[in-house]
């Protein structure tokens, strides 16, 4: 077989299109052989280590910091006494140098998997990688990805070994057989803004050196040998892709600002680490919304406090110092993650999930927000509660947060010391209150999806009801209105992350009411920024505050219409 | 022999860069055994794969021991590394 379609998970964003390279070079191979004297084998052991360290300080004198870590640690490990002394023992008692590797790799390996920190079981996979290079010097084979064309890199898995050296003009894509969301190979290609498809099954045996593969990473799509017409759809998407990406960079360093002198912040809404690096691309001003489920789904079990910390951190850095607002677990009901054994419930939007569901797991809620607290050193963290009700929910929110902190303090961990505490307001309750609500939270994040479905008593997922589900609704509005007012009123800040922010439309409303963020989709920056640059903010106020009068929501469009036309 | 107890207060731990670091200061003074202890166990200091195996993350105490020539300015060095927070 070597055509097909097939699905893997989305690794990095975007897509490509080109010959596929086959790297098969991706696993530890003994090359059985008998063995020399045992001086013989010490001396092609020793010879072996030298020459890995030679490419190892190669590799190192063009490192980014990141490589050169990785790199030092693998310098440190070809040189470690232990490893040498474990070799040097078994070519003693006459194995040969091969073998004796294989049996040390081996042991280091099985020993970091024994540990109980899960960060520290995956270096596990950097003793294997050392060994991998030792084997390759001692067989005489070169171990890392040479591209010299332009090509789709086709592998099982790719280590930090095999991609350092690499030359990323010749790196269209990446598709592997094995690896997960946050896998090595992800976070490459993604900090190199290659698009990658990971864990798609069954494409290694598909694929045939240089023939031609096309990727969709955001969809987690690989097509082997497409059709013509596959192809040429492929090949437009391609160099609209890279159209957008040249506006849109060109345009990322202006801020968003009306022409009567209003700046807005526009941030962008992010459901991993990945999408983060792609919003500041687009110039967002920083996350106005991270999703923390991404680590919460399609596992067996909840992630460990340390996991958690070395992805918010990956986020906070990615920003590169703007805020990132890390939204706490905001599942139950119907978003059902089967590890947590939610009971079933007659109305799950109307029961006990997100906020509810945390205070009720205090293990949970207790190693999120350490976790948080913890990788908030590493940039501009800022706390958001999700379905906070009213003054209660708040406080309960703040006081395992208090929590957190004192049992990080006591332990000694080094944590944020200045941050940010939110609240998401999507429920009426909160936006009536809201005057309450704003002396104790720092900032405020209006979530327009909920809060219309919450005010309209809509489920925005009934295709009945798509058509009157409209957050432009007038009664949203005005709730929005008293959001602002009671924000502002106790001299904090408040932003939008629902859909509403990142549609014209809604977006021109906001700016009228007064919002201070707009946090939407990555690729709905461009245009807000667009229509921001060209609507006057007295306009925007003039057109918000008749709307606030309007009956419907159609009258509330007709109103917006003109503008819209003008800016975009 | 001297010895000293610390807690690990920067984010990770023995991570692989603090361990790294830590390995490399000790490499730096050929002439004297280091060992670390954590609980139970008790490695070779000058060995990063037994330093990553001992497993110990944030908020861990560890007992660092040195004996030969040079056994206060290991000691010196290395407590000055775990309580700088090995710079993160």
């Amino acid at each position: 077989m070597s055509k097909g379609r097939f699905k893997g998970i989305c690794g990095a964003p975007g897509v490509a299109m080109g010959r596929a390279f086959i790297y098969r070079l991706s696993e530890l191979n003994t090359v059985v052989r008998s063995a020399g004297s045992p001086e013989a084998e010490l001396n092609r052991y020793r010879a072996a280590v030298e020459r890995a360290e030679a490419e190892l300080d190669q590799l190192l004198a063009r490192a980014d910091k990141e490589g050169a870590e990785i790199l030092t640690a693998h310098r440190l490990m070809l040189g470690d006494p232990d490893l040498y002394a474990m070799v040097e023992g078994a070519i003693a008692e006459g194995h040969g140098a091969e073998e004796a590797l294989e049996g040390a790799v081996d042991q280091f390996a099985a020993m970091l998997e024994a540990v109980e920190d899960e960060y520290l079981r995956e270096r596990a996979a950097d003793v294997r990688d050392v060994g991998r290079r030792l084997m390759a010097a001692l067989t005489g084979a070169k171990i890392g990805l040479t591209l010299t064309y332009p090509c789709v890199v086709v592998a099982r898995d790719l280590a930090p070994t095999d991609t350092i050296g690499v030359d990323r003009r010749y790196l269209l894509g990446i598709v592997t057989e094995q690896g997960g969301p946050t896998s090595h190979t992800c976070i490459v290609a993604r900090s190199w803004g290659i698009p990658a498809v990971v864990a798609a099954a069954g494409i290694l045996e598909a694929a045939t050196d240089g023939a031609t593969v096309a990727l969709d990473g955001t969809a987690g799509e690989v097509i082997f040998a497409p059709s013509p017409a596959e192809a040429s759809a492929f090949e437009d998407r391609v160099r609209a892709a890279a159209e957008q990406a040249l506006r849109d960079r060109a345009e990322a360093g202006e801020p968003a600002v009306t022409p009567d002198g209003h700046r807005i912040e526009l941030a962008g809404n992010a459901g991993s680490p990945a999408d983060v690096v792609a919003a500041v691309e687009r110039g967002a001003e920083g996350i106005g919304l991270l999703r923390s489920e991404f680590l919460f789904m399609g596992r067996d079990a909840a992630p460990s406090e340390d996991e958690q910390y070395r992805a918010y951190s990956e986020a906070l850095k990615a920003a590169h110092g703007h805020r990132v607002i890390i939204r706490t677990l905001d599942v139950g009901g119907d978003k059902d993650i089967p590890y947590l054994a939610l009971p079933k419930e007659e109305n799950p939007f109307l029961g006990v999930r997100a906020l509810r569901l945390c205070v009720r797991r205090p293990a949970l809620f207790q190693s999120q927000l350490r976790a948080l607290l913890r990788a908030g050193v590493h940039g501009k963290l800022a706390i958001m509660f999700p379905m906070v009700a009213g003054l209660e929910d708040l406080r309960q929110a703040r006081a395992a947060l208090a929590e957190a902190e004192a049992s990080l303090a006591a332990e000694g961990v080094a944590y944020a010391s200045s941050y940010e505490m939110g609240i998401m307001i999507e429920i009426p309750s909160a936006a009536l209150v809201a005057g309450h609500l704003a002396r104790e939270a720092d900032f405020f994040s209006i979530g327009t999806n909920d809060l219309t479905q919450y005010t309209l008593a809509m489920d925005r997922g009934n295709p009945e009801l798509t058509g009157s589900y409209q957050p432009h609704h007038p009664a949203v509005l005005r709730l929005i209105d008293l959001i602002v007012q009671a924000a502002h009123g106790a001299g904090k800040w408040v932003g939008v992350c629902g859909e509403m922010a990142g549609q014209p439309a809604g977006a021109l409303l906001l700016l009228g009411l007064g919002i201070d963020e707009l946090s939407m989709a990555g690729p709905s920056v461009p245009a807000i920024r667009r229509l921001v640059r060209a609507t006057a903010l007295a306009e925007a106020k003039a057109v918000a505050g008749r709307a606030l009068a309007c009956g419907t929501p159609a009258e509330v469009l007709h109103l917006v219409a003109p503008l819209l036309t003008i800016a975009m | 022999m001297i010895e000293r107890t610390f807690t690990l207060t920067n984010p990770t731990g023995l991570h692989a860069r603090p361990a790294s670091l830590f390995v490399q200061t000790v490499q730096r003074f050929p002439g004297t055994d280091v060992f670390v202890r954590k609980g139970e166990k008790e490695i070779n200091a000058r060995s990063l794969l037994q330093v990553l195996a001992l497993g110990a993350g944030a908020g861990s105490a560890i007992t660092v021991k040195c004996s030969g020539p040079q056994e206060a300015d290991v000691l010196t060095a290395l407590g000055a590394l775990i309580e700088g927070n090995f710079g993160e």
